[in-house]
């Protein structure tokens, strides 16, 4: 039979002070990492809208030439950098994206990334992301520009070397992402594999292509070491991108930043207030097209 | 309402009252145990809005096993997962009525899960060791604790592997990971783990699901051996190790609610488990028990 | 009258032959487009090596190793580029210690602390972090984070004069545009990085393990300790490789801030200079032997990137084979 004895007294509170304070210590500390990371972003923001937006209007951002350094904040525009900017990304874009999406395609449909082929494309293509960007400015400038002089286009080619793997990568991710069972029900109806993947599988992952695709716009955008080698800032617009060379807002602004005018300061601090607004308007645009885009995302 | 409308809530509500006269029937014959160590009464568990669990009473005693059976989805892993406020991590899971660990409140105010759960500890369905030392695994609990001395250690983790019935086989390799033993063994670690922390109660979420039944017949015999120091309740599919191991068992169901197409678990019938599976009270225990259902 | 008529032997081997056509030239044509657009990226990598180290072969050649030498004197001749190693080895050191412990604490508040939907807008102030182009960090790193830094330096600097490593460190001389400032400024921008590498890592420990140390009575911070981080280790230890390697490629805001002086110094607080700064901001005016130096320390930055980024991809592969297995 069984035996009922006095019940202990439970005693069901916290446990000793020193482990719940050290759970609220870290807890803190790992609020206090986001704050510290919050802090630089809202002064540069800041900084920047408060210096450059007294500097810019319709006309300073499209009409030229650029002036010197000496003169005053009121003088002439930046309408060149912002051509060449706009040129020059768009000419580095139509070349790394069709490739990046091509370079895709290949380790996600024909060789699932594993193989040596494949795994050797997948794991340099990663490795690739890492190379600085100065280093492509490099590249292009000992291939192409030596040959054949110093234009946009050089430019061009090299952030398409520095766009070509961010592509890849984005666009492998998508593509591993559509259900296999919609390109069995392709084939079943006797389609090639070329036409599976393009009529298919692409538009399936075409919201995540296109939102990847402009985050590496937004960076190529925004880089200015590839253009030092390839570009040759100037202060005139130029725009035949394939000839002469040319200029951009990010190329200005490194000019701008070192010199001690201030109406060269102030051209520079208009300058990056446009160049991140380009670069976050392009940002936002692939959130909205990941949003309403991407169907088969995983949570 | 309409006639047909009537006609069903009629059904449910005579269906609701059997069942309460059932239970208590069954509730009412049934000899106490020792000490009670857990006491629920009238307990409902949501999820959001949805219930999960609908009423359950009843009381598990010191130093027995108590098995909880029934079909999928009949809640009982749920109710297991209250009595050491693991439904705490789901967001949106709360209880109402009150669940006693002897005596005291487990969701009265001011009570800490941290607390609960060194003295209510819990097995897994999938042996979840630690991706450290075998040594580490067991020493996780104590050193969370504050034993930092290093001899108390060593005498905690061979005493909690001896206890699990791991020891001679592990303690040549104390410091190799936990993650290289086979099911069964890593099972046994996960329980030697559980038992370094000295608690009262060990919960079993169907423990042996993922074992073969060699590996399941050890930690049976282990679950025997050791609830003379603890107290065992246990989650499980298979009403053979229910009557293989258990003292008592409660047998849970589905209500099924057809307007909203939900399912609700309810606890049906709860009694010693001899008698349970040799002379049910309700006709839905004898329907599960000789195999007709779920 | 019937319209449907037998299949003859003529037309079974008619239709034959049409299942074993080769396959179409669109779909050959398409694979092989895909093949070529993917080994683009080795022919890339390859002809970067080759390109560039031709290039600089004037200042190998002429120099042999006095290249790694401290001693960096154009108009004398003097090409031995020591001082940028440093400087590029310095600068990167200071970004992931300051970088790292926050990069991590984010990520852990990401993955532990907050509820999924409150998760949304840090990850959001993360990525506007990373899309902020390294020009106007540079930007506003010189005209007003360094002169702003420069009476901190000042204060620290005059407060530890004499006092021995630590005057050393920190000692003057103090320069607003120094290693140190620019240590700051490239912890700013690999930290986005790192952040979002360390959530995907520490995303894939399995829950059990998790519930494992809840149900053993653990706090959250012990759960961490327990179950996440040994999960996360070698993941997070590859997304530090990669912030490394970033902050010593990252040219631009690093030619702004750092202050444009070839000198190895132990003060942290002075100007110097590194690998990607000094190509930056001499490759203007240098000819001859001058640019094949500065093109020759381009090919040592990219070889200490590629390696460091093998070695980082390598380790994150592994820890997420190890985390799939397990």
């Amino acid at each position: 039979m069984a035996v009922v004895t006095e019940q202990p007294n439970i005693d069901l509170r916290e446990p000793k002070g020193w482990r719940r304070n050290l759970n609220r210590i870290m807890t803190w500390l790992m609020v206090l990492s986001f704050i510290l990371v919050i802090i630089p972003l809202v002064f540069v923001l800041v900084t920047v809208v408060i210096k450059g937006a007294p500097v810019i209007s319709w006309t300073w951002l499209t009409t030229g030439p650029i002036p010197p350094n000496v003169a005053p904040a009121d003088v002439g525009g930046i309408g060149p950098a912002v051509l060449g900017t706009i040129l020059i990304t768009f000419w580095a874009t139509l070349m790394a994206v069709p490739l990046g999406i091509l370079g895709a395609i290949y380790l996600n449909e024909y060789s699932g990334g594993r193989g040596l082929l494949g795994g050797l494309i997948s794991f340099f293509s990663d490795v690739m992301t890492g190379v600085p960007s100065i280093v492509m400015g490099l590249f292009i400038f000992s291939i192409w520009v030596l040959h054949f002089g110093f234009s946009g286009f050089a430019g061009s080619l090299a952030l398409g070397c520095l766009m070509l793997p961010i592509v890849i990568r984005s666009t492998y991710e998508m593509l591993r992402l559509v259900p296999n069972s919609l390109r069995e029900g392709s084939y079943a109806l006797g389609a090639t594999k070329a036409r599976v993947t393009v009529t298919v599988v692409l538009p399936a992952a075409l919201g995540g292509i296109v939102s990847g695709a402009l985050l590496a716009i937004a960076r190529a955008a925004g880089e200015t070491a590839p253009l030092l080698f390839t570009i040759l800032v100037v202060t005139t617009a130029n725009p035949n991108v394939f000839s002469g060379p040319n200029t951009s807002l990010p190329s200005q602004i490194f000019t701008n930043a070192s010199s001690a005018f201030t109406g060269a300061q102030a051209r520079g601090w208009g300058a990056a207030l446009t160049l991140i607004v380009i670069c976050f308007v392009l940002m936002i645009a692939a959130r909205i097209v990941t949003a309403r885009f991407t169907r088969f995302q995983q949570h | 309402m309409t006639q047909p409308e009537q006609n069903v809530a009629a059904q449910v509500q005579a269906e609701a009252e059997t069942q309460q006269r059932t239970q208590t029937a069954a509730h009412r014959r049934m000899e106490p145990g020792g000490n009670s160590v857990f006491d629920t009464e009238n307990v409902s568990i949501f999820y959001g809005s949805f219930k999960a669990v609908t009423d359950v009473s009843l009381t598990m005693y010191e130093n027995e096993i108590t098995a909880f059976i029934g079909p999928s989805g009949c809640g009982k892993t749920t109710v297991l997962r209250t009595l050491n406020r693991m439904n705490d991590l789901v967001p949106g899971a709360h209880v109402e009525g009150d669940v006693r660990y002897r005596g005291a409140s487990l969701y009265a105010k001011g009570v800490s899960p941290i607390a609960v759960r060194r003295r209510i500890g819990m097995v897994f369905q999938k042996p979840n060791p630690f991706p450290k030392s075998i040594y580490d695994n067991v020493a996780y609990g104590p050193r969370i604790n504050g034993e930092h001395n290093k001899g108390k250690l060593n005498e905690i983790v061979e005493r909690s592997l001896q206890q699990a019935a791991l020891w001679d086989e592990v303690k040549d390799r104390l410091n190799k990971s936990g993650l290289g033993l086979s099911g069964g063994q890593a099972q046994r670690l996960c329980i030697a783990r559980t038992i370094a922390v000295e608690p009262d109660v060990i919960l079993m979420d169907e423990p042996c699901s993922a074992l073969d039944p060699i590996a399941t017949g050890a930690i049976e015999d282990l679950m025997k051996e050791i609830k003379s120091k603890y107290t065992i309740v246990i989650v499980t599919h298979n009403m053979q190790q229910a009557t293989r191991v258990s003292d008592r068992t409660a047998f849970y169901s589905v209500l099924r609610n057809e307007k909203s197409d939900t399912r609700t678990g309810v606890l049906v019938e709860y009694d010693k488990t001899e008698r349970l599976f040799q002379d049910p009270s309700d006709p839905r225990t004898q329907a599960y028990v000789t195999g007709r259902m779920g | 009258m019937s319209t449907v008529t037998e299949a003859g032997p003529a037309d079974v081997a008619g239709s034959a032959r049409a299942l074993s056509e080769r396959r179409p030239l669109g779909d050959r044509t398409f694979q092989i487009l895909a093949l070529a657009s993917g080994l683009l990226v080795l022919v890339i990598l390859v002809l970067i090596a080759f390109s560039t180290t031709q290039q600089a072969s004037s200042w190998f050649t002429s120099q042999g190793w006095k290249i790694f030498t401290y001693n960096w004197n154009p108009t004398a001749g003097d090409y031995g580029a020591l001082a940028f190693i440093y400087g590029t080895a310095v600068t990167g050191i200071i970004a992931i210690v300051m970088s790292v412990p926050v990069s991590i604490g984010i990520a852990l508040l990401l993955t532990e602390v907050v509820p999924y939907r409150a998760a949304r807008p840090i990850v959001y102030v993360i990525d506007l972090l990373a899309v902020v182009p390294s020009v106007v960090w540079g930007l506003w790193g010189i005209l007003i984070f360094a002169p702003w830094l420069n009476h901190i330096y000042a204060d620290i600097g005059s407060a530890v004069k004499g006092i021995p490593v630590l005057g050393n460190l920190f000692g003057p001389p103090t320069s607003g545009a120094s290693f140190f400032t620019c240590g700051v400024i490239l912890a700013f921008m690999i930290t986005p990085i790192v952040t979002s590498l360390s959530r995907e890592v520490m995303a894939t420990v399995p829950a059990i393990d998790k519930e494992g140390a809840y149900a053993l009575g653990a706090t959250r911070w012990e759960m961490i300790r327990g179950a996440v981080w040994p999960h996360s280790q070698g993941g997070v230890v590859g997304a530090v490789l990669l912030g490394l390697g970033r902050a010593m490629g990252e040219t631009i805001a690093a030619a702004l801030v750092i202050g444009s002086s070839a000198v190895i110094t132990s003060h942290l607080f002075a100007p110097g200079y590194n690998m990607p700064a000094v190509i930056a901001n001499q490759f203007g005016e240098a000819s001859g032997v001058f640019r094949a130096a500065l093109i020759g320390i381009g090919v040592l930055l990219f070889a200490i990137t590629i390696i460091i980024n093998v070695i980082a991809h390598t380790i994150v592969e592994r820890s997420a084979r190890r985390a799939r297995g397990a």
